[in-house]
């Protein structure tokens, strides 16, 4: 793998929660409100500042909490390209991939910092750190990667009833 | 179990026969993926209707067996402005376009409710759309929480994948001392384990101690599984189980099969009830929780008793328990949203609501509530201590609010002292 490093990295915590990820008070609303509340209580520049393939790296136990799949969303939503931790809520990791946000599950993740770009391989799967290290994340699925890639359950339920052209 | 060993069958968790039975097999190992059918979709007004109507309209898809499928309000009710009241407005619309023959609507919340209506029986494979969905894992069903996406999926196909999971088996010796509750056994447990313990196993509670549990308290352990990180919280159903189910109207079921074979592969932690004081968490999770003597004397501004977790009749007998003939201490405010309607109508046949009335408690709706942040939040810098399950920065309002767990009984000591007490000190 020699990937360029296009990847930039959002670094958190342990215990991301669902209600940082997406607050209660703004889940009356659709997505792109939601989208815009994302992590505010701990990162407020987070949802005006983040870019399209920029990646979140957390540690474990990110996307505890509850089962609002918006969690997952709004990080879709904000371009988001993958999460990359050191393990997740088993019923966020169900969801990510239902809404097409791929998560990387990498025992080293915390070994990445805030603001530096970084590259990833979702079929290795791993990911490659600015100093060239590979980082190696646990196996995903294949049905999961195929969910994944074809932007979530929706977007492949759709392709299959032929509503839809599959992407290259 | 003689019967297992002639036959040659390897010994097998409650979860495993569970998830056999629903994926029709005769046995299943743990870490396959196995595709199973669902006898009960469950889902409210936040994570049903708003979100799968759209999505069915787009595939041009059906409700694969309405008979399977119940829907609860009560996230969003009562509404307080526009925006809840067009997302309960879907709800009531689309439950009468789809002729759905299960709705409860206004009459408490969905982990409650629908047991208390018979849905939930042992053997069943069940999925709900709210993470405390293991709720049902108290009646010896597989219940599990997902998101609307995979809903839909289920909605559309009645089937859902899953990975058999390893079981944690909390083994409970000895018998709770009195003012000690399963909301303390829980706290107990995610403080020692963590928030992500569970590791999306099924934890299966058990032992004496658990079996002398009522089912409401036992319903505690099993929605606070959601805590401990488990997919699902599974009880072996008994005489206990079947009592309530009789009483709920539901029709008779076959419990024989429902239980752990000895022998069969699991993770067991021992624990013993006799010794067991009351819990607190203390901002802003539930695993930092350790024994109340560490936090007594905190002052509070608001003593909370609501939600799934926290509000069910036997909960509104313990905090009255400790309120009768009393007032709240000056300034303090004391909330009361009971869990389901049926539960505050028995709670004031019995005397409890009154109770409870008389110590100076506001009745809030049967409702979620301020537990999710969406009814009326608390305030900046607001101290609250709540029997909910979880005091995340910002999950109950404001994110300067710090917010304390407990059980009933604990919640009612710092309404009537005004800080957080041990219940011990203040029962008579």
């Amino acid at each position: 793998m020699n990937a360029a490093l296009t990847h930039r990295v959002w670094r958190l915590g342990a215990d991301v929660d669902t209600d940082l990820l997406a607050p209660g008070h703004a889940m009356k609303h659709g997505i792109d409100v939601i989208a815009t509340h994302c992590l505010e209580a701990v990162r407020p520049e987070f949802a005006r500042e983040v870019r399209r393939g920029d990646v979140l790296v957390a540690g474990p136990n990110f996307g505890i909490g509850s089962s609002r799949e918006q969690a997952a969303a709004a990080l879709v939503h904000l371009g988001v390209a993958a999460v990359i931790a050191p393990s997740y809520s088993g019923l966020y990791f169900r969801n990510a991939f239902n809404v097409g946000l791929l998560l990387l599950t990498c025992a080293e993740a915390e070994s990445l910092h805030d603001g530096e770009h970084i590259a990833f391989d979702a079929d290795a799967p791993a990911v490659t750190a600015p100093d060239g290290r590979h980082l190696a994340c646990e196996p995903i699925p294949r049905f999961l990667l195929d969910m994944v890639r074809a932007g979530g359950l929706v977007h492949q339920l759709r392709q299959r009833a032929g509503k839809e052209p599959l992407d290259a | 179990m003689t019967s297992m060993a002639s036959s040659g069958a390897k010994a097998q968790t409650l979860a495993q026969k569970l998830i056999a039975h629903a994926s029709g097999r005769a046995a299943v190992a743990v870490g396959e993926i196995v595709t199973c059918g669902v006898d009960l979709a469950m889902f409210h007004d936040s994570s049903g209707p708003r979100r799968l109507k759209p999505m069915l309209e787009e595939l041009g898809a059906q409700i694969w067996d309405r008979s399977r499928v119940v829907l609860v309000m009560d996230h969003y009710v009562p509404e307080r402005d526009d925006d809840s009241r067009r997302i309960v407005r879907i709800a009531r619309e689309w439950a009468r376009d789809q002729q759905l023959p299960h709705v409860y609507d206004s009459q408490g919340i969905c982990h409650v409710v629908v047991p208390q209506h018979g849905h939930i029986r042992p053997g069943m494979l069940c999925v709900g759309g709210d993470s405390h969905s293991p709720t049902g894992g108290a009646f010896g069903a597989y219940m599990f929480g997902v998101g609307s996406t995979e809903m839909l999926g289920v909605v559309v196909t009645g089937e859902i994948w899953l990975r058999v999971p390893e079981t944690i088996q909390m083994w409970w010796d000895g018998a709770l001392p009195r003012g000690v509750t399963a909301k303390d056994m829980m706290l107990h447990m995610i403080g020692r384990f963590g928030m992500n313990g569970g590791r999306y196993q099924a934890v299966e509670f058990a032992g004496p101690a658990v079996q002398a549990l009522s089912m409401q308290e036992r319903m505690t352990l099993s929605n606070m599984s959601a805590e401990l990180g488990a997919q699902t919280g599974l009880i072996a159903p008994d005489t206990t189980t079947a009592a309530f189910l009789a009483e709920a109207g539901a029709p008779p079921v076959d419990m024989a099969p429902w239980f752990t074979d000895e022998g069969a592969e699991l993770t067991r932690h021992r624990f013993d009830a006799s010794t067991l004081e009351p819990y607190v968490a203390a901002p802003h999770s539930p695993a930092n929780a350790h024994g109340v003597s560490r936090y007594a004397g905190t002052p509070v501004d608001v003593a909370y008793i609501g939600a799934c977790t926290g509000a069910k009749l036997d909960d509104l007998r313990a905090a009255a328990q400790v309120l009768r003939g009393h007032k709240v201490a000056s300034g303090i405010r004391l909330i009361v949203a009971p869990a389901s309607i049926q539960d505050q109508e028995q709670a004031r046949d019995e005397g409890v609501l009154q109770v409870l009335l008389d110590a100076g408690a506001e009745l809030f709706p049967t409702a979620c509530g301020a537990c999710s942040g969406y009814g009326d939040p608390m305030g900046d810098d607001v101290t609250v201590i709540s029997t909910t399950a979880r005091n995340f920065k910002g999950r109950m309002g404001s994110p300067s609010a710090q917010v304390y767990l407990g059980s009933p009984y604990t919640v009612a000591a710092a309404a009537l002292r005004g800080f957080v007490t041990d219940p011990r000190e203040v029962l008579a």
